[in-house]
């Protein structure tokens, strides 16, 4: 009679079927993990996207500990970070956790987006991915340079003032574009105060929105490979692509590897080399902000450093500007830049190949002439590699199309 | 209601003049939030014109000062100097002077000042707003008349404050609005009303 009972208000199916009746949550770990099917040739390029998740996730992480010791004012930021850094408790670990987090963000992003060239992922049907994974990096741009003056130190002020200078090189709204960004008439408490909010509130919600649309829009479409096959085409009587293989637990397990090795190397940065000889925290910055002298010289962290080796090449303010602008911008017309019939470099004739090494080359040094003074022999290499980093996408439509491809296989190919 | 009594262009109309409204009361509600990211009353306020006493300064001292956040540098030039100004200027971009938002009316002349001993310029490059550095040394086998000289594009300029030719600058250091109130002291950004 008891038993009887029991299983009358007992429902049916279990907890799982009473959230799936009224949240998608079984459907939804199976599209998105389960039963989402990518390629089994993937190779170590194909590990940037989870681990650029990984870090993501650590900066919201240490940048929520950070907020909480840290005063975003003129008068008080440079000694609350001192603070953090001496004072709390494990406070310099939280801090070099988060500062080498940015330069290893951008890290993983320049590979991340370099395997994207290498195989062709950008290329039709994933144009929308790329497209979203730029506005990405956009925003990730705005959140480092937001986050590089919360230290107050002389190079967040100067760098500040050098960046937000730039909006004023826009005729005629130049000037008061530039007063609305920093809210008073030269970067203040008030500059500092609206950063600290863009950093910590508006720019991170745009990162998680645009990458949850990012991950959304590639399990429509499904993962590129190595091979650029589509692997939806060749597809086993239960539905399953051939060449395929579940997220999980198939790519997670290998994932788990690769965050494994990251975080190794990681950690090492951050106990024995935080600073990176001056990369990932500029020496200038450990004196704060002083608004009568300009450190003898000025460098952005490396990660702008090419496209400021750009903005510096040029003569004029105007045109500096633009440029500067067009060298960030212009990775987002890739995939209408490439005519090429074949995705991945494998099957590429030696004129993609050389192109697109050339262009790395090209990438490196003006990220190293960007950190270099501006002596007239940097300035007339920068200006030679600024025209050598513009052709490669200009001259795209033409030498993709000259190029000699080689068949595509119909299924994926193995290596060892 | 079936389909054929749909009256499509009264509907269209309707979707037409809710988007539009719709819209304009966006527009509107944004104004508040885009003036709020303008200079506040008290930003306004710390923006005041600042005094500055020149009453012991000696010929070749220069001051810096701060007004709204920004350096001012206050020079009070020799004699030599101001004879020397006049040598090198067909390598000026603008020796005259034409470019109007960089000074005020009264600053338009050979030595961009009210009285020609005070130069009072903006320490911030025209280039991208680093502060130069005061070079005064004489060096006639470099062509240095003496000037400033910005440290992180390599801009120069003058003892007036005005750009070289072949700098990343484009114009000469501005002139912020300043005037006179007596012998010994000067009031930087404002010159008209009562002090």
């Amino acid at each position: 009679m008891a038993r009887i009972e029991a299983e009358v208000g007992k429902p049916q199916g279990g907890f799982i079927k009473w959230i799936d009746d009224r949240f998608p949550f079984t459907a939804t770990m199976k599209y998105h993990v389960t039963e989402y099917y990518a390629a089994k040739n993937f190779n170590i390029w194909y590990v940037f996207g989870v681990l650029a998740f990984v870090v993501l996730f650590m900066q919201l992480f240490t940048g929520i500990f950070l907020t909480m010791n840290y005063k975003p004012s003129a008068a008080e930021a440079f000694a609350s970070v001192e603070y953090i850094m001496r004072d709390v408790e494990w406070g310099w670990l939280i801090r070099y956790l988060h500062s080498t987090g940015a330069s290893f963000f951008f890290i993983i992003v320049y590979l991340h987006m370099f395997r994207a060239m290498l195989y062709g992922s950008y290329k039709k049907p994933r144009e929308l991915i790329w497209v979203i994974g730029m506005l990405i990096f956009l925003v990730l741009m705005a959140e480092a340079f937001a986050g590089y003056l919360l230290p107050w130190g002389q190079m967040s002020y100067w760098g500040a003032q050098v960046i937000i200078s730039l909006f004023g090189a826009i005729p005629w709204v130049g000037d008061a574009l530039v007063e609305i960004i920093r809210g008073d008439y030269s970067i203040s408490d008030i500059t500092l105060n609206r950063f600290f909010a863009l950093h910590v509130i508006a720019l991170p919600l745009a990162l998680i929105g645009l990458v949850f649309v990012h991950i959304v829009a590639l399990h429509e479409v499904g993962s590129n490979n190595p091979d650029g096959i589509e692997i939806k085409k060749n597809k086993g009587p239960d539905g399953v692509p051939l060449d395929g293989i579940a997220f999980h637990p198939y790519h997670t397990s290998k994932d788990l590897v690769a965050i494994i090795i990251f975080l190794m190397i990681f950690s090492s940065v951050v106990f024995f080399a935080p600073d990176m000889g001056g990369y990932f925290l500029e020496h200038a910055n450990f004196e704060p902000a002083n608004l009568t002298a300009t450190p003898e010289h000025i460098a952005p962290v490396w990660y702008f450093t090419p496209f400021y080796a750009i903005l510096r090449a040029v003569p004029d303010k105007l045109w500096g500007f633009i440029l500067f602008g067009l060298s960030v911008m212009l990775p987002l017309f890739l995939p209408w830049l490439d005519r090429s019939r074949v995705k991945s470099i494998r099957y590429r004739g030696w004129i993609y190949k050389s192109a697109l090494s050339i262009f790395v080359v090209t990438f490196l040094v003006l990220g190293w002439l960007g950190t270099m003074p501006a002596d007239p022999m940097y300035v007339l290499a920068a200006r030679i590699f600024a025209v050598i980093y513009f052709a490669f996408f200009i001259l795209m439509p033409y030498y993709t199309v000259i190029d000699k491809t080689k068949p595509v296989p119909e299924r994926v190919v193995y290596h060892g | 209601m079936t389909e054929d009594d749909l009256d499509r262009n009264r509907r269209h109309f309707l979707t037409v003049a809710t988007a539009v409204t719709g819209v304009a009361g966006a527009g509107l509600a944004a104004v508040p939030f885009i003036s709020s990211l303008k200079p506040s009353a008290r930003a306004q306020a710390l923006g005041a014109p600042v005094e500055v006493s020149i009453a012991s300064m000696q010929p070749g001292e220069m001051l810096r000062v701060l007004w709204r956040g920004k350096l001012v540098f206050v020079l009070r030039r020799t004699e030599e100097m101001l004879a020397r100004m006049t040598e090198n200027t067909d390598q000026l971009r603008d020796p005259d002077s034409t470019e109007v938002d960089q000074q005020p009316e009264y600053a338009v002349n050979d030595t961009r000042s009210v009285r020609s001993e005070y130069l009072v310029v903006e320490g911030s490059c025209t280039h991208l707003g680093c502060a130069p550095l005061e070079d005064f040394d004489v060096r006639p086998a470099e062509g240095w008349g003496g000037g400033f000289f910005c440290p992180c594009h390599g801009s120069k300029f003058d003892l007036a404050g005005r750009v070289f030719k072949g700098v990343p600058a484009p114009t000469n250091l501005r002139v912020p609005p300043h005037r006179f109130v007596r012998d010994d002291l000067i009031l930087i950004g404002q010159d008209s009303g009562a002090a």
